[in-house]
């Protein structure tokens, strides 16, 4: 009988092999997402979360709702306690475990943007973090829109800028006799420094993303149990498998 | 204790005395040749995915709302208001998509190793048949949750039977039950998908399994072990080269599903969308008859056909060539064992021109889903801006024709008397480790 | 081929080892399946404790509330219908709620009253033989159900008897007293059903 490499060596290292590939693949595809900039979120980042949280309940409730997420879980999840929470995060008067809807009756929000503004739970989830972000970054003034505001990562966006007391004002630096908008110049400064923007709305994208998944928390604290349970179960049979087949000649 | 479960067992085999020979023919007696390798392990693998799949779809119908009003709802509700709701939905989703992967892979299996031709036509058939039956059953699924991919692939798909000449229009209106994938769609594919095609699933699986140990399995080498010598360490008159399958290869098969069981977890742990392949971004807004997602495609594992689809042009004023291709792609596979009338079965020991042909086969089936998912289309764009289209056409219809070529090359190659085969050795090479 | 001894006790150990760990996994990933049945966060949110005004029932008086879905009565009782119970002891099946009965109310609750204050009844409306909403039947005079009635609880479906404690008669179908919830008095006029007074705080 001709003897060949180890098949049991062969399968374990194409095993390794593929999951090598496909972690690969999986980051390699997370990290160019239509080509913006990443927004740098760690939902595992507490304090972010927090001040994320606060920014959206501050500035973005009153048109937007979360209709999956709980004030309940967001207390739980955030590491904040239920006073915190419906004290400082909740002004509809909203139950604590309700959903968050937001304040504006859908008809009147028709009325002042023409369609409902959408509801954020899973705009992560649908668009990803880094649209989020450019996109909370890419306000400009626009007298040519009817709410006098454009958006750049999306064009014709009939959505004013909402933080635009924080960021200040931008306006769009035109491509020589194009349509096409060049950069964003901030020509009036808002309460923060570009940088403190930026983080600002990092923030509020990560609490956004949360938002999208609250089960991300609990998936990854598990995972790394599982799979090294998974590892030594594996090792195991390894070990089985190897004894009963020295009876295999 | 074990004198405990002796009694039950006599107690048992006393009143149902067929049970202990049907366990023994198919686990302790079914002697499979000792030589697999790594190429051999999907099998098992994808009745683990299947199982998977019934247990935890059986718990998502727990909370699923069958209704387009709150199909898409109770999906969200299952991923944050049910205790674990998340695991087992992702344990489902990531299990469909692995089902194709190692469905895939086992089908390579078989071409690499003519494990479809004759004694195993049947065994082939009824695979392919399981095949069939998968992809149904993973477009019905697809559709449930009711967000925009499901709606907008529900109604693709749905309309492919429009091209049907004359009944076409009658027949899209009669597979949703109403102008558009509505209400009625859904309830009629949650019924399928739940319960009729798992039923018809599960008996295929058997049927395959049970044709599969009437003429037991082929191995790496295309040796038949039952026509070599007798005789092994267990049994006089068995195959030289066979072992029982139990307990040899359940703790062989079980060194597998456990790295498999770390890539699924790895996945269902950490990304559980992978990057949007998996679980795609538009799925995460509800479905909307007025808008259509920007990128649509189909999920990934019908990706390949679908670009044949796209790829064949309408002739005569009708689209109906394309989708004919694409059913014909899978029709083909069904005609293998006929279309290939080769003398010998492994890779190991067929011609160069079997080689070349299969590898060019699969290249084209992986150049096909990369074109079907709109990977070459955008990598074009990047290179060529202003002839994007024509190059993902030119690309798209090459693999095509490979595709198709691989069997009209087979049949030349094998009926011809083209072929130039090694010689096959009488035992099967075993190295042990 | 026959020259190797198999090493037994090695496979033994091995394969139970295996068995063992297999098990272990089995059983932790049988553990989310059952959790998957426990009340969601939906289920919790709909059945959190309630906060109701009771100043505005009077004297004799009941009035039903729903708390997770089930009916909860609060009856402001009458000093008649509190001095009437101790009359009625001999013929209840557990007079202190300390037999048969002892689950059938929080600690706070297990006195001759079966409540904070006296005259505040706060029971869950489901009788305890099968579930059926017992009548509130306050008036202390026979009935034709029972010519010793001193007010109480009849229910309709099997005939089970309860008295202005919710306690059960003897005789009837219903083998336990009413269940009283967790509750505890918010202030003067509200109660808030659901939740112990210690855990308030």
């Amino acid at each position: 009988m001709i003897k060949r490499p180890s098949s049991m060596k062969k399968t374990i290292s194409s095993f390794a092999l593929a999951l090598g590939l496909l972690v690969g693949t999986t980051s390699a595809m997370a990290s160019e997402e239509g080509g913006l900039p990443s927004a740098g979120t760690n939902v595992r980042d507490q304090a972010s979360l927090q001040r994320g949280a606060k920014l959206f309940f501050n500035y973005c409730v009153g048109c937007h709702s979360l209709k999956y997420a709980r004030y309940s879980r967001i207390a739980e999840d955030l590491g904040l306690s239920e006073q915190d929470v419906m004290n400082n995060l909740n002004f509809t008067g909203a139950k604590f475990g309700d959903t968050v809807i937001s304040h504006m009756p859908e008809d009147s929000a028709q009325q002042f943007f023409g369609k409902a503004p959408p509801d954020l739970s899973l705009e992560v989830r649908a668009k990803t973090a880094d649209w989020v972000y450019a996109y909370l970054n890419s306000f400009y003034l626009d007298p040519s829109r009817p709410v006098g505001w454009n958006n750049t990562v999306f064009p014709n966006a009939s959505m004013p800028n909402p933080l635009w007391e924080l960021q200040g004002l931008q306006t769009a630096v035109m491509k020589s006799g194009g349509e096409e908008v060049e950069k964003l110049e901030l020509t009036q400064p808002g309460k923060l420094t570009p940088a403190q923007f930026q983080q600002a709305t990092r923030d509020l994208t990560t609490f956004l993303e949360y938002v999208s998944e609250p089960a991300a928390l609990q998936r990854q604290r598990y995972g790394i149990w599982v799979l090294l349970f998974l590892a030594g179960f594996t090792f195991l049979t390894y070990l089985l498998k190897k004894e009963y087949w020295k009876d295999v000649h | 204790m074990a004198n405990v479960f002796t009694r039950m067992g006599d107690w048992v085999n006393e009143r149902a005395p067929g049970l202990m020979p049907v366990y023994r023919k198919h686990m302790t007696e079914y002697y499979a040749p000792k030589n697999f390798n790594f190429w051999y392990y999907f099998g098992v693998l994808a009745i683990l995915v299947f199982a998977n799949q019934i247990i935890t779809g059986i718990f998502l119908t727990m909370n699923y709302k069958t209704s387009a009003a709150e199909a898409f709802n109770s999906v969200e509700y299952i991923m944050r208001d049910v205790e674990w709701g998340w695991l087992i939905r992702y344990m489902h989703s990531t299990g469909a998509s692995l089902f194709f992967v190692v469905v895939f892979l086992h089908m390579f299996r078989g071409l690499m190793y003519g494990s479809y031709q004759k004694p195993r036509e049947l065994v082939w058939l009824l695979g392919m048949l399981v095949f069939l039956a998968l992809m149904a059953e993973a477009f019905m699924g697809y559709v449930l949750p009711w967000g925009n991919m499901s709606f907008w692939g529900a109604k693709v798909i749905i309309s492919l039977f429009g091209t049907v000449p004359v009944i076409g229009g009658t027949l899209v209106e009669w597979i949703m039950g109403d102008y558009l994938p509505a209400d009625a769609t859904l309830n009629r594919f949650f019924a399928l998908h739940v319960i009729a095609l798992p039923l018809v699933l599960l008996l295929l699986v058997v049927l395959h399994i049970f044709a599969l140990h009437e003429v037991g399995s082929n191995n790496p080498d295309g040796v038949e072990i039952k026509k070599g010598p007798k005789g092994n360490r267990w049994d006089p008159n068995k195959p030289a080269d066979g072992i029982p399958f139990h307990p040899y290869y359940t703790v062989h098969d079980l060194v597998a599903v456990g790295f498999f069981m770390m890539i699924a977890a790895f996945i269902i742990f950490f990304s559980p969308t992978v990057g949007g392949w998996f679980l795609e971004h538009d799925n995460f807004i509800p479905a909307n008859n007025l808008v259509t997602p920007t990128h649509i495609k189909p999920s990934w594992y019908f990706t390949p056909f679908y670009a044949i689809l796209r790829m064949i042009p309408s002739f005569f004023g009708t689209a109906f060539w394309g989708v004919l291709g694409m059913f014909g792609a899978i029709a083909l596979l069904f005609l293998l064992p006929w279309i290939d009338a080769g003398k010998v079965r492994s890779i190991r020991y067929r011609g160069t021109g079997f080689k070349v042909a299969l590898m060019s086969f699969a290249g084209s089936f992986i150049g096909l889903a990369l074109v079907g998912a709109g990977v070459v289309g955008e990598k074009l764009v990047e290179w060529v801006p202003s002839d994007a289209t024509f190059w993902e056409n030119t690309f798209g219809r090459v693999m095509t024709a490979i595709y198709f070529g691989y069997f009209v090359f087979l049949w030349c190659y094998t009926h011809l008397g083209w072929e130039k085969t090694k010689p096959v050795p009488e035992r099967v090479v075993f190295d042990h480790d | 081929m026959a020259n190797e001894v198999v090493d037994h006790g090695r496979r033994r150990f091995l394969t139970a080892t295996t068995a063992v760990v297999g098990g272990v996994g089995v059983v932790a990933a049988v553990v989310p399946f059952i959790k998957s049945w426990e009340p969601s966060a939906r289920a919790k949110s709909a059945g959190a404790p309630v906060t109701v005004d009771i100043g505005k029932i009077e004297s004799g008086q009941k009035v039903t509330y729903p708390w997770r879905g089930l009916p909860v009565f609060v009856v402001n009782r009458t000093q008649a219908q509190l001095d009437a119970l101790p009359s009625q002891d001999a013929r209840l099946v557990d007079a202190k709620s300390n037999s048969g009965s002892a689950e059938q109310q929080p600690a706070y609750a297990q006195n001759e009253s079966r409540s904070i204050k006296p005259e505040w009844l706060v029971l869950v409306g489901l009788c305890t033989h099968l579930g059926c909403v017992p009548d509130f039947v306050p008036t202390m005079k026979p009935e034709p159900f029972d010519p010793e009635w001193k007010g109480g609880f009849y229910c309709p479906c099997h005939k089970s008897r309860y008295d202005m404690a919710g306690r059960v008669y003897q005789g009837v179908p219903a083998p336990k007293n009413l269940l009283v919830p967790p509750y505890h008095f918010v202030d003067d006029t509200h109660i808030q059903i659901g939740v112990d007074p210690k855990e308030a705080g």
